[in-house]
């Protein structure tokens, strides 16, 4: 018969300040843990969900992203004709010509701050194209004028983003005529205006990248081998999802790998404190396990008592961890994609699997730093721990 | 000295207990100092940045080139002494993984505007006279095992194509602080090919360095080749070469941020292991704290005692853990060479690892301290073990 699991709990609640400052040891380093796996797996959502897997970018042979590719008018148009391009309900084509350049603009709280934005000049389709765009200020800007309209996380952040409001560039004053929200994507990081207006004033005479939906999804391979081989054309086609799921790539590996590193050491700490808590729980209870070792219970249940004792310590540590954690969800925070060199929200982002890596890593924490102390109780001697005071 | 030797026997009392913590306090303090230095690594390129050295490029952005012909002009301006120009070229070499920052640069000005960066006179005239040579920093060339001579092919992106070059100067960085990470080669090269295959692209320039004569005079150089360009087509923004720098960072300052919100709760950490350890060994001690009572001892003088155990716990901790800083910083720089160039622990890391220390001792021993001198005698000696 083993040891009920109440007395593990119950011995935890008499030595309380113990039990909560260990506990809070490990829910910093859970904490830690969770919030930069939800840091990335934040971006990474706002990347990912950026692009649909319906839709076909056509970029220059060799470009990382759009900012570095153009794509000439005869090459767009040819693209244009193919007959895998979708037609829409009005009986045009589902296909943008774009221009995609980045300005930099000056933040709002602070106008020494400046960072890099992403224009883009956009088409009659371009819209029709993202579903998940939705205007919640303003109207569409009318094509051939100087208008534009900001996603709602530049609007936010930006000097001269809000609606009303003017942006000088390439020699001009555009307005602001609408705030659109495109949900948590990276569009909502991005100014759209005409792209006919937006290259004539930067003097640009070639479209960086097409869009276009695919008629049937299943013919993209055929037409990327297609568009590929053809001499004509010096381009390349993926799907949008994938170009934008590339784009996250450095990024989230490079917080990944800083989150694991940092939490390795850290935990580390932890473990150390789990492991001094439990030593000290099993030197107090010396004459307790002789008792209980003279009593009957095996080696196995003590061993299994403690064990247990310092899991629930490890459970604590990891719920309170990922509850501070969850907090984290309100924050936005914009920084640079290093490889767009552009400006991009995300917020943090929970998921269980998270969740589960982080139960799962504050059990290990609890186990590593209890399994010696453990051992020692279950291996005493039952007349000498009974002689002990 | 006999209070010393009291705080010493105490502190020992539980070797086991007091080492795991030591142990615990010095890990916590190495990733401190490792992270305090990230954010220095990446503030680096702003200490070697030069005050006399100013930065043109377009005012809409840094993807926007300037024409060649603003270099002239740029040279008329009072107070400019030397003008280099250059491009960013952002070529692959080999893979995606292997970055490194690599810039085709007018060489003759530009050797002359970064005295930084040394080469050997052989070297240095190589590098000048073949228009395909490239020059490459000693890490750069270490971690690719290039030698002089040896034909390196970078695979453009902003550029495409296949580009040859000729390795045919290796430098070094003046001092600690200088990236050794660099590739630089000739913008003619670029330049001439572009005529050839993107005729559109050729005579443009990314940005301008620029050479003043006095480092008080650049803000009124920065405004006079501002406004020489104003209303044009092509409008230019000159910063000194720091301030280009920082807004650089300041692009990826959330980044920043976020470790050093992950410094601070490192120290967290600690405060829990080390108040744990603190109030078990105050609470094992209570009926000697009772008898120290007894005898006339103040409420106070126990709560130094406990107070000077912890600070000198978490010293201890302390000194450890710088020591082991260094290896760790080093171990750091050679698995990770590429993202951070320059990773040196600063001083100012060391002083900070000793605040925080005395702050996590002074902290820890609050709790027990306040028990102690609460404690009422005989509550004390009844208790037993």
């Amino acid at each position: 018969m083993g040891l009920p699991l109440s007395y593990s709990i119950r011995n935890l609640w008499t030595r309380r300040l113990t039990t909560i400052l260990t506990a809070s040891g490990m829910a910093l380093v859970v904490f830690v843990f969770t919030a930069i796996l939800m840091m990335a797996e934040g971006l990474k959502k706002t990347l990912v969900e950026t692009g649909s897997p319906d839709n076909v970018v056509i970029l220059r042979k060799g470009s990382s992203s759009e900012v570095q590719s153009w794509v000439e008018r005869i090459q767009a148009s040819i693209i244009e004709t193919q007959r895998e391009v979708a037609f829409g309900a009005d009986g045009r084509r589902l296909l943008a010509k774009e221009a995609v350049v980045l300005i930099s603009l000056p933040k709002r709280e602070n106008s020494k701050a400046v960072s890099n934005v992403v224009v883009r000049g956009i088409g009659e389709s371009s819209l029709a194209l993202r579903p998940q765009m939705r205007m919640v200020q303003g109207r569409v800007p009318r094509p051939g004028l100087p208008e534009i309209m900001a996603g709602q996380k530049i609007a936010e952040r930006f000097r001269g983003g809000g609606l009303g409001e003017t942006l000088r560039f390439g020699l001009r004053d555009w307005t602001v005529v609408g705030v659109f929200d495109a949900g948590n994507t990276g569009f909502s990081s991005e100014i759209w205006g005409d792209a006919d207006q937006l290259m004539q004033a930067f003097r640009r005479l070639v479209y960086s990248v097409v869009i276009f939906k695919l008629h049937d999804p299943g013919e993209f391979l055929p037409f990327k081998r297609r568009i590929e081989t053809d001499p004509r054309l010096n381009l390349e086609a993926k799907r949008e999802n994938r170009y934008y799921a590339e784009q996250s790539e450095i990024m989230s590996k490079f917080l990944n790998i800083l989150g694991l590193s940092l939490t390795l050491i850290f935990s580390f700490g932890a473990m150390l404190g789990a492991m001094i808590t439990m030593y000290s729980s099993v030197a107090n209870r010396t004459s307790e396990i002789g008792t209980l070792r003279a009593l009957g219970f095996p080696r196995g249940s003590i061993l299994r008592a403690f064990l247990y004792e310092s899991l629930f310590l490890g459970l604590i540590g990891g719920g309170a961890g990922i509850f501070l954690g969850s907090f984290m969800q309100l924050i936005t925070i914009s920084t640079m994609n290093f490889q767009t060199f552009s400006e991009l929200a995300f917020s943090f982002a929970l998921t269980w699997e998270i969740a589960w890596k982080a139960i799962a890593f504050s059990l290990v924490m609890g186990l590593v730093g209890g399994f010696l102390p453990s051992l020692r109780a279950s291996r005493m001697n039952i007349v000498e721990s009974l002689r002990a005071q | 000295m006999f209070i010393l030797k009291l705080l010493f026997k105490n502190a020992f009392r539980h070797k086991l207990r007091t080492f795991l913590t030591l142990l615990s306090i010095a890990i916590a303090i190495m990733a401190f100092g490792l992270l305090r230095t990230v954010v220095s690594a990446w503030y680096s390129g702003v200490e070697t940045s030069s005050a006399s050295r100013l930065i043109t490029r377009n005012a809409v952005s840094l993807v926007f080139p300037l024409p060649l012909a603003y270099k002239d002009r740029i040279r008329q301006v009072e107070g400019v002494t030397l003008v280099s120009f250059g491009n960013w070229f952002g070529g692959i070499y080999i893979d995606r993984k292997n970055f490194f920052p690599n810039l085709a640069v007018e060489p003759h000005t530009y050797l002359d505007l970064y005295p930084e960066f040394i080469l050997s006179p052989e070297e240095r005239q190589a590098f000048l006279r073949d228009r395909k040579g490239a020059m490459a920093g000693k890490k750069l060339a270490e971690r690719f095992k290039w030698k002089i001579g040896d034909l390196i092919t970078l695979q453009g992106t902003i550029f495409p194509g296949n580009w040859e070059f000729v390795l045919r100067g290796i430098y070094r960085g003046r001092d600690e602080n200088v990236d050794e990470n660099q590739f630089f080669f000739h913008w003619d090269y670029l330049n001439e090919t572009l005529k050839k295959t993107a005729p559109r692209r050729a005579d443009r320039v990314g940005f301008y360095m620029i050479g003043v004569d006095h480092p008080n005079n650049s803000p009124l150089v920065v405004q006079a080749i501002d406004r020489t360009f104003k209303n044009s087509l092509a409008e230019t923004l000159t910063e000194t070469e720091k301030a280009f720098t920082l807004s650089f960072i300041s692009m990826s300052e959330a980044i920043i941020v976020a470790i050093q919100v992950v410094s601070f709760v490192v120290i967290g950490i600690i405060i829990a292991v080390v108040a744990n350890t603190m109030s078990m060994a105050a609470r094992e001690r209570a009926w000697e704290y009772a008898v120290l009572k007894t005898l006339g001892f103040g409420g106070w003088h126990i709560g130094r005692l406990i107070l000077g155990e912890s600070l000198l716990i978490t010293l201890m901790g302390c000194v450890l853990g710088m020591a082991i800083t260094f290896p760790a910083a080093y171990i750091f720089k050679k698995t990770v060479p590429m993202y951070l160039p320059i990773f040196q622990v600063e001083e100012t890391t060391l002083y900070l690892d000793l605040i925080a220390s005395l702050g996590v001792g002074i902290l820890s021993a609050l709790i027990p301290t306040w028990r102690a001198i609460r404690v009422r005698i005989a509550d004390g000696l009844r208790r037993i073990g």
